[in-house]
């Protein structure tokens, strides 16, 4: 039986990893992957305390994230295609600005 | 699950969550967080959470990825660019990849220091779908409900963003 | 615990075997089967006994010289392809639905030396969320193939391919729920086992008796997914010269035809597995015959489990036959039908379906 503090401790790596995705990278789709690394971090910690309390209250809160994820995913892309019409490139350096 | 499979597990994790965050190429970041994905899902199982591994895989790995291959595909996007990640940015990569490193290490020297003691044996039916459903039901009913008129929001909002000007 | 992981192997091993010759006898009955609906002969150049038989049968050339000349193509890789993406794109086209029958139940249990074996490899108690979540991975087959070939054919294929799985995949899992509704139960096997009972003590209690609109929205959702005529605009032979597989030759092309006959083995187990009573016999319990009349047989268990086994592999093999047959008798739908079909016919009626049985089951109790 694993303890739970090595399945805190993965998450947490994988939730630096993906903070360290957002800051370094330019491409604002990888940006999105990293959040999305996070979002998946933050879940195995719920999980592994669900695990380690007995409850299920752990599990469904992950459910919740994930719905939200989806959404947030969605409409992110969607904005990533509209501003895309207006100046092709996907750099955030380059789209830093509010108008064209 | 013993210490060796979780060690198996977790260095695959860290490997592909590493190369979504490094690669330039963005399908093979996509690919790659496809792979995280799907081993977290294999964490859940062991972690005894059978419905939410069975969404894991349906909803972020089946559904949200191929979204976001979609988008990658559509606007043919091609390797990030090489030379403008090394002007001048140098400094801030590093200090980037310090700060996470420290990050991870203050949480993780947090999380073993906490005393948890042995987790007790789960109740008949833990991390199935009707104990899952019933806790969703009968205990979130709210944020359920509220769940779903977001998820109402996001369709419209995404139909309304991503459609073509009729110019 | 060597003999758990003995028995779990040769079960593993047996549900391969199981997939992977009827996805290659499938391939026979397509191509001859094919020659016989079109009034034609197929392919009979290959043969050894010419002549012992008045007629060929076509085993020499489709199951022995195809699959050794697909194997000894060269692999061609075109230029500016990624070649990693390439390698992955028919792996993960066929993996994920090999895997989908590790979930299948192939009988009830065997009793061998007074232990007790589950005829299905793995016992999920979220059976069913476990068949629908695999053959969602298998777009990415789809997808990787399209892009990593660096061709417009082929990525507008891709496209087409996986916009159309994962709207048809929506209607699957929603055709399911009504079945999931009557049987109360996500697991397979509990599922298969509940369909021993008789309703009234005479009509066997199958699922689509239960459902008959739910086995049709899944039937019509399944065949989508495998992208077979008439939704096979991804594949489009007379449009897009193969689609999404085009530039694939040897090999990996093989693996992407074998994973088309694959699916369609998938969707007829599933569908069986569901709505026709998976490995039951009518009136086949356990230990023997129950006739309604009160007339009871007696069989030894192992008759019993050969009995089961062999009406899984009949009825999942008639399924499969049905879905050839559709494929060479319909016409393709266009792109846009094909979506509207999906999102504005499917969508609803499996939604309906599902309030409808609910009802059903509230009033009824």
């Amino acid at each position: 039986m694993v303890p739970t503090s090595w399945y805190l401790v993965l998450s947490a790596v994988l939730f630096a990893i993906g903070a360290v995705g957002v800051l370094v990278r330019r491409n604002i789709i990888v940006v999105f992957m990293a959040i999305e690394l996070m979002l998946n971090a933050v879940n195995l910690t719920f999980v592994a305390f669900a695990r380690q309390l007995g409850t299920i209250d752990g599990q469904v809160i992950v459910f919740f994230v994930m719905t939200v994820a989806a959404a947030e995913a969605a409409v992110g892309l969607a904005i990533i295609i509209a501003a895309f019409r207006n100046r092709p490139t996907v750099n955030a350096d380059e789209l830093a600005v509010l108008r064209w | 699950m013993g210490p060796v499979t979780f060690f198996l597990l977790a260095t695959a994790l860290v490997v592909s969550a590493l190369t979504v965050v490094v690669h330039p190429n963005p399908v093979k970041s996509a690919m790659a967080l496809v792979a995280t994905l799907f081993l977290l899902a294999v964490e859940f199982v062991f972690l005894g959470a059978h419905m939410i591994a069975a969404l894991q895989v349906i909803v972020y790995a089946g559904a949200i990825m191929v979204l976001f291959l979609f988008v990658i595909m559509l606007l043919n996007l091609s390797d990030e660019e090489a030379e403008a990640r090394r002007r001048g940015r140098a400094l801030f990569r590093i200090g980037a990849w310090i700060g996470g490193g420290v990050l991870a290490a203050e949480l993780a020297a947090l999380f073993l220091r906490v005393p948890f003691p042995a987790p007790a044996a789960p109740p008949a039916g833990y991390g199935g779908a009707e104990s899952v459903a019933t806790a969703l039901f009968v205990d979130y009913a709210l944020p359920f409900e509220l769940t779903s008129i977001l998820l109402l929001i996001a369709v419209i909002g995404t139909v309304v963003l991503a459609q073509r000007r009729a110019s | 615990m060597w003999a758990d992981a003995a028995i779990a192997a040769v079960k593993s091993l047996v549900m391969l075997l199981l997939a992977l010759n009827l996805t290659v006898l499938l391939l026979w009955v397509e191509r001859k089967g094919s020659a016989l609906i079109q009034d034609r002969i197929g392919a009979n150049r290959a043969n050894i006994f010419g002549g012992i038989l008045p007629f060929n049968l076509g085993i020499v050339n489709t199951l022995i010289a195809d699959p050794i000349k697909m194997f000894t193509k060269e692999d061609v890789i075109p230029a500016g392809a990624d070649k990693l993406l390439h390698f992955f794109g028919p792996f993960l086209a066929v993996f994920p639905v090999l895997v989908t029958f590790a979930a299948v139940p192939f009988g009830d249990v065997l009793v061998i030396g007074g232990r007790e074996i589950n005829l299905q490899v793995a016992e999920l108690n979220v059976g069913i969320l476990y068949v629908l979540a695999m053959p969602g991975l298998s777009v990415y087959g789809v997808v990787l193939g399209g892009w990593a070939t660096n061709s417009r054919w082929s990525l507008l294929g891709a496209i087409r391919g996986s916009a159309q799985m994962i709207s048809y995949e929506i209607a699957m899992g929603l055709g399911l729920i009504g079945a999931i509704l009557v049987f109360g139960t996500l697991d397979l096997q509990a599922i298969a086992r509940a369909q021993g009972a008789t309703i009234w003590g005479v009509i066997p209690a199958w699922g689509i008796i239960y459902q008959p609109l739910g086995f049709l929205i899944f039937l019509v959702a399944g065949i989508a997914e495998t992208k077979r005529v008439p939704f096979d605009l991804p594949e489009g032979e007379s449009e897009l010269t193969s689609g999404y597989f085009t530039e694939y030759s040897g090999s990996k092309q093989a693996t992407y035809m074998m994973s088309d006959f694959a699916e369609i083995v998938v969707v007829s187990a599933l569908a069986t597995t569901l709505f026709f009573g998976a490995w039951q016999v009518p009136y086949l319990a356990r230990d023997g015959f129950h006739f309604p009349g009160g007339f009871a047989l007696a069989l030894p268990q192992v008759v019993v489990v050969v009995m089961q086994v062999a009406s899984f592999v009949l009825k999942v093999l008639i399924l499969c036959c049905f879905q050839i047959l559709v494929r060479w008798s319909l016409p393709r739908y266009r792109y846009d039908q094909l979506m509207d079909l999906g999102w504005k016919t499917l969508l609803p009626l499996a939604l309906a379906n599902v309030l409808i049985t609910a009802i059903v089951i509230v009033l009824a109790g």
